[in-house]
């Protein structure tokens, strides 16, 4: 009927497993058939907190990883930070719970129809869906380097399979921690310039985007970005995730980053005017 | 007792009728489209859709939302594509699929409440126009018509003046002024058919790590399960004070119970707001909920439960 979330079903999903992984929480999520239709960077609304809770709103969190064909039919991965009173409520809870989720919601990251050079670039746990990525990347014929960064090593989000997944792997961290020493933005404008990417996929912090967003800028590369924006219902409804977007004749549209998004042509957005009014609108 | 099959559902607003009297909320069903592909939109009431301006309009700056206790604060601003886009594209495509369509109207001056009148009115099939006089999110506190008996009847009126009865016009109020029923007076003085009961209530919250106001418009209209009896006491003294005229209560329903809480204290018809955001399939539910709830209780007519916690305890259901 509808072609605004057209995938979307909300459904009662079991936790198959819920590890602790550094900083973070890996969780598995049995879906059944609707893994079949979630795409690197979709994201699931899950409602948080059991029937008495005073928390009214989902919690959105991108998809890790598909894997198909258990005995129970599909399962989805997500790496949940324990941060807020939502997503520590979703940590906690045990192997066999029931969660309801709205899935798969948002635009997935476009991928070539032939072979790129790709590099991946995640800050924190914004690199979880970045391995699902690399392995349909990989699937294409396509090259797939990966960047990783985060304030200090307990924050990097790298799991052995996923490492696989990618031809070559940098950690960064802020405190030096772990890998070198540094931002995850550093190497990419030599990378850009030896003319070793076609296509960066990011995801993380809107000022990692943004600066990955500036070395882009002037030059060939396509930067697909997945944006992080505070959402109330992940459905397109509530209007709080928009975002400054330009068309082609540079006039700006507020536009909701779970419909129209996650994933952006990064060299789309008006990051100079996040968080601000852009002027009124002609017409 | 009556069952699902012969319990009779409708209701009516002002010589509009419904099949049933839940509703989407302003401002949180977008145009419909969005939530189509959760629930048949013609299975409900009718879907009230997003406050919309003369012009386009891009709304306050993020963040737009805080998450309260029961609750959560919102700072849209009237973000929409303007009423002659919206007329043009999202109403077809609602009246098309047979959903039955509540346009809600808000202007900046008196003047642009009469454009956007003529504009509504020269579209066929709209059940009736919502006027919001009430909505928090804008520059300044003067623009919330609803604050004013004089300025909230003067919307009406200029409202009024175009729309002459084809379509009843249901004014949408706000819960902070001292008096509500003063100003429901003032409007249905002026001439609304129909009231909308409640708009979100003024509030703010304060971000403690950069010790400002979190919101990017720094206000933002309170909504959920928190503001519900806020809704039923202004519903309750507005029905008491007006028992001829409908209301369409909205405020915090997330559950059956909810809306017949809202029925009970005197509203004909119920909006489901801030639950779809938390429960895509929210409508459907709630008005399953009610129902049952309304057949539990031995009433075999919806219409006959409006307003019941103002009969005098010998009253019956019936």
């Amino acid at each position: 009927m509808s072609t605004i979330n057209k995938s979307a079903t909300q459904i009662t999903a079991t936790i198959l497993s819920n590890k602790r992984v550094g900083a973070y929480h890996q969780i598995l999520l049995a879906i059944g058939d609707l893994a079949a239709l979630c795409r690197p960077g979709n994201f699931v609304a899950i409602a948080v907190g059991g029937d008495s809770s005073k928390m009214i709103l989902r919690r959105a969190f991108a998809i890790s990883r598909i894997t198909h064909g258990n005995a129970s039919g599909g399962a989805m991965e997500l790496i949940v930070a324990p941060h807020g009173s939502g997503s520590r409520w979703l940590c906690a809870q045990p192997e066999g719970s029931e969660i309801d989720i709205v899935a798969p919601l948002g635009k997935a990251f476009g991928i070539p129809t032939t072979p790129v050079n790709a590099l991946l670039v995640g800050g924190g746990y914004g690199s979880a869906p970045l391995f699902g990525l690399a392995e349909v990347l990989k699937s294409r014929g396509c090259r797939v380097d990966m960047l990783l960064g985060a304030s200090t090593g307990s924050k990097i989000y790298a799991p052995l399979e996923g490492k696989r997944s990618a031809s070559t792997l940098k950690i960064y961290t802020e405190d030096g921690s772990m890998g070198e020493h540094g931002r995850v933005t550093a190497p990419i404008s030599s990378l850009i310039a030896s003319g070793a990417v076609d296509v960066i996929y990011s995801c993380g912090p809107m000022s990692m985007l943004r600066a990955i967003s500036d070395l882009t800028s002037g030059t060939d590369v396509v930067h697909q970005c997945a944006v992080e924006e505070s959402m109330a219902c992940g459905i397109g409804i509530c209007m709080t995730c928009v975002l400054p977007v330009k068309d082609e004749s540079g006039s700006i549209s507020m536009l909701r980053s779970c419909i129209d998004g996650p994933v952006m042509d990064a060299s789309t957005v008006a990051w100079e005017l996040v968080g601000k009014t852009p002027p009124a609108v002609n017409s | 007792m009556s069952s699902a099959q012969t319990f009779d559902f409708t209701t009516s607003l002002a010589g509009a009728h419904f099949p049933t009297p839940i509703f989407t909320a302003s401002g949180c069903a977008s145009s419909g489209k969005e939530l189509a592909q959760f629930f048949d939109l013609t299975q409900v009431g009718a879907i009230v859709t997003k406050s919309v301006m003369n012009k386009p309009r891009h709304g306050r700056p993020t963040p737009r939302m805080a998450e309260t206790p029961s609750g959560m604060l919102n700072s849209i601003g009237l973000q929409g594509p303007g009423i002659d886009y919206f007329l043009a594209n999202d109403v077809p495509w609602l009246l098309e699929r047979g959903a039955r369509v509540v346009v809600s109207i808000a202007g900046e001056t008196i003047d642009e409440y009469a454009v956007l009148a003529r504009k509504v009115r020269a579209v066929s099939g709209i059940s009736a126009i919502e006027v919001n006089i009430s909505c928090p999110n804008v520059e300044n506190r003067g623009m919330v018509f609803a604050c004013e008996s004089d300025t909230a009847a003067r919307a009406i009126d200029g409202v009024r003046k175009i729309i002459g009865g084809e379509i009843p016009i249901i004014a949408k109020l706000t819960p902070d002024v001292t008096d509500i029923t003063a100003i429901a007076s003032s409007v249905v003085n002026a001439g609304a058919d129909a009231l909308a009961l409640i708009n979100t209530v003024l509030g703010m919250v304060i971000n403690l790590d950069t010790m400002r106001p979190h919101l990017g418009g720094k206000t933002g209209g309170l909504s959920g399960p928190a503001i519900r009896p806020v809704a039923v006491r202004a519903i309750y003294q507005v029905h008491s004070a007006m028992p001829h005229v409908p209301i369409l209560g909205m405020g915090g329903v997330a559950s059956g119970r909810d809306a017949l809480e809202l029925v009970l204290a005197g509203a004909s018809g119920i909006s489901i707001g801030t639950a779809s955001f938390g429960d895509p399939m929210a409508l459907p539910r709630v008005q399953r909920e009610l129902q049952s709830l309304l057949i539990a209780r031995g009433f075999t007519s919806f219409k006959d439960a409006i307003g019941y916690a103002h009969r005098s305890e010998t009253g019956g259901a019936q």
